[in-house]
């Protein structure tokens, strides 16, 4: 359980979640495949896998590599479609009142347009994360998406715009997703990578090139973090890269995240993002905040700031 | 009503035994036991939670005993391929190991006491013997096949004459039994013995074939297959192959939620990473 003298409720739009750990999009499923591990509904959310419009059966085989501390992937958003997923995977989470963002994923305007009405129109549904595939480097594209889904969504559904690192400024591409209207912006979606296998002297992925996950990247979702948050003190974020203990998650926090995903450490520890909350949780009472909240954004403070009034060194 | 569904546990190592080429892990694994069927499968962490290696390994159950001296008890058996099992053939007594499971979709049983002929390739063996025991407690008859490239790779040929009717090896250098592919006796197998269903074990490409012939003697047949996974419990979708459903449309499945047990009628093969 977590440490209960700190408070971990965090706002994400108009929803108040439960604590700052949620899962990340295509390390969860669609929630169901975690019930034997713990209670999906004591997350302070779970992301969806990306959910298209239309079934696609996605990329040729192998689709993960194991890298040094990192997986590659490319599955190429293999899904049943919208309909399954409203008549099947949605009803089981509402059911059970697991806060829930969908991902979801289209390859034109009209197709998010038409996700995001009849997603984000949906009872049980707290949000959307909006995952841009190849429009995720291009501000300008990026913005008319994140306009088009902020239009069709119900107002109190939060849309939450993942980014992508691999721009030269990562802050415009927040900017422009606030701009068009999110609520949120998540940091980070995987940087693209290749592993070759010596033996056969070819790609390990049937799609060649993969995004890149796990504690390999932390730093650099880190370091996008730190810098959106330093520009756009107010706006939400939400860390994705690397996080599998609660050290990594309070890194998060500090460096100006008001949430964490979870991701390719459910992989190794299906259990991880209960810990990772508990444990959570108990850094922070150790280091002395009562609220999650105010260790958001805590890394950067001036270095002649009074330090935390109840800052224990440990 | 018998406890379903996976379990995490905190495992620790028995022994960990070199058995030809291979290695035989038994692990004290409280709850797996008692929750596996002949088919299922379980996956190890490698190293704690710092480890590099982020991806679980999926083993086959060869053996669960769910009471004993030291509690239940979950053997697999294993080859060094990479990193990974290079840790874990290392492990040592005592030595703890996250373990999930059971996992997938067991061995289907017939109804009936008919003949059945189980195919293991490698250490693929190592998943027949729970299913030939609990066929034989129905009163079915089985034959085995066991083969290898070499008579090192064997697994299980001497425990399979303790354990089923017939029993025939192959290895591809001759080196022991029948030289060629484990696919080689079956014809002749299963013309004789009438039998009416195929358990295999085995790479894609001999479970292709094994389908193949089942089918030319009208027999079914059931193939565990072992596709490259990442997480064994459905969330990652790379483990999928492409099966043929009832509706006659073929939708690529998730080797780990919907097989690993497969009916090999089903099974596009030649499209499946053979």
């Amino acid at each position: 359980m977590p440490d209960p003298t700190v408070d971990l409720t965090t706002r994400l739009a108009d929803a108040t979640l439960a604590n700052p750990v949620l899962t990340a999009a295509g390390c969860a499923g669609v929630g169901r495949e975690l019930a034997p591990f713990f209670d999906v509904a004591e997350l302070g959310a779970l992301v969806t896998r990306s959910i298209q419009r239309d079934a696609r059966s996605g990329l040729s085989t192998p689709r993960v590599a194991e890298t040094a501390s990192g997986l590659l992937s490319a599955v190429g958003q293999q899904g049943p479609g919208v309909d399954g997923f409203l008549a099947t995977d949605l009803p089981w989470l509402a059911q059970r009142k697991v806060r829930t963002v969908v991902s979801i994923a289209g390859t034109t305007l009209e197709e998010y347009a038409e996700l995001a009405r009849r997603i984000g129109n949906s009872p049980g549904v707290s949000g959307l994360e909006v995952n841009l595939l190849e429009v995720a480097a291009d501000p300008y594209q990026l913005g008319k998406v994140v306009r088009v889904v902020r239009r069709e969504t119900a107002r109190g559904v939060a849309v939450l715009v993942k980014l992508t690192s691999e721009v030269a400024s990562v802050v415009d591409g927040a900017a422009a997703a606030a701009e068009a209207g999110a609520d949120g912006l998540v940091l980070i979606g995987g940087p693209r990578g290749l592993s070759i296998d010596p033996a056969t002297m070819r790609p390990r992925l049937g799609g060649v090139v993969g995004g890149l996950s796990g504690p390999a990247i932390k730093p650099i979702a880190l370091r996008c973090v730190w810098q959106v948050h330093a520009a756009m003190p107010g706006m939400p974020l939400v860390g994705v890269g690397g996080v599998r203990t609660g050290a990594d998650a309070l890194e998060f926090l500090l460096a100006g995240a008001t949430a964490v995903q979870v991701g390719s450490a459910i992989l190794h520890d299906p259990s991880a993002p209960l810990r990772v909350r508990d444990e959570l949780g108990d850094l922070l009472a150790a280091r002395g905040f009562d609220r999650a909240a105010d260790a958001v954004g805590y890394a950067h403070r001036k270095p002649d700031e009074e330090p935390h009034e109840e800052l224990v060194q440990r | 009503m018998s406890a379903r569904g996976p379990v995490q546990v905190r495992a620790s190592v028995l022994s960990l035994k070199k058995v030809g080429a291979y290695h035989h892990l038994t692990l004290v694994a409280p709850g797996i036991p008692e929750r596996t069927r002949p088919g299922h499968f379980v996956t190890l962490a490698v190293g704690g939670p710092d480890s590099a290696l982020l991806l679980r390994r999926a083993f086959s159950a060869y053996r669960v005993r769910a009471s004993g001296a030291y509690g239940g008890t979950l053997e697999i058996v294993f080859a060094v391929r990479g990193d990974g099992t290079r840790q874990l053939a290392a492990l040592r007594q005592q030595d703890e190991v996250d373990v999930v499971g059971p996992l997938g979709r067991p061995f289907a049983l017939p109804k009936e006491p008919v003949s059945c002929v189980l195919v293991g390739s490698g250490y693929g063996s190592a998943a027949l013997f729970t299913l030939a025991a609990r066929l034989q407690e129905r009163e079915c008859s089985v034959h085995m096949v066991v083969g290898a490239p070499t008579e090192e790779q064997l697994f299980g040929a001497l425990e399979a004459r303790r354990t089923a009717q017939s029993v025939t090896v192959t290895t591809e250098d001759g080196s022991v039994g029948i030289r060629g592919p484990v696919t080689g006796p079956l014809p002749d197998l299963l013309a004789r013995t009438g039998s009416e269903v195929v358990y295999a074990s085995a790479p894609v490409g001999t479970l292709g074939a094994v389908a193949d012939l089942a089918a030319q003697h009208g027999a079914w047949s059931q193939c565990t297959v072992e596709t490259p996974m990442a997480c064994g419990i459905g969330v990652c979708m790379s483990c999928v192959l492409p099966v043929l459903g009832d509706d006659g449309i073929t939708r690529l499945l998730r080797g780990c939620v919907d097989g690993p047990v497969f009916r090999g009628d089903r099974v596009r093969w030649e499209a499946a990473g053979a």
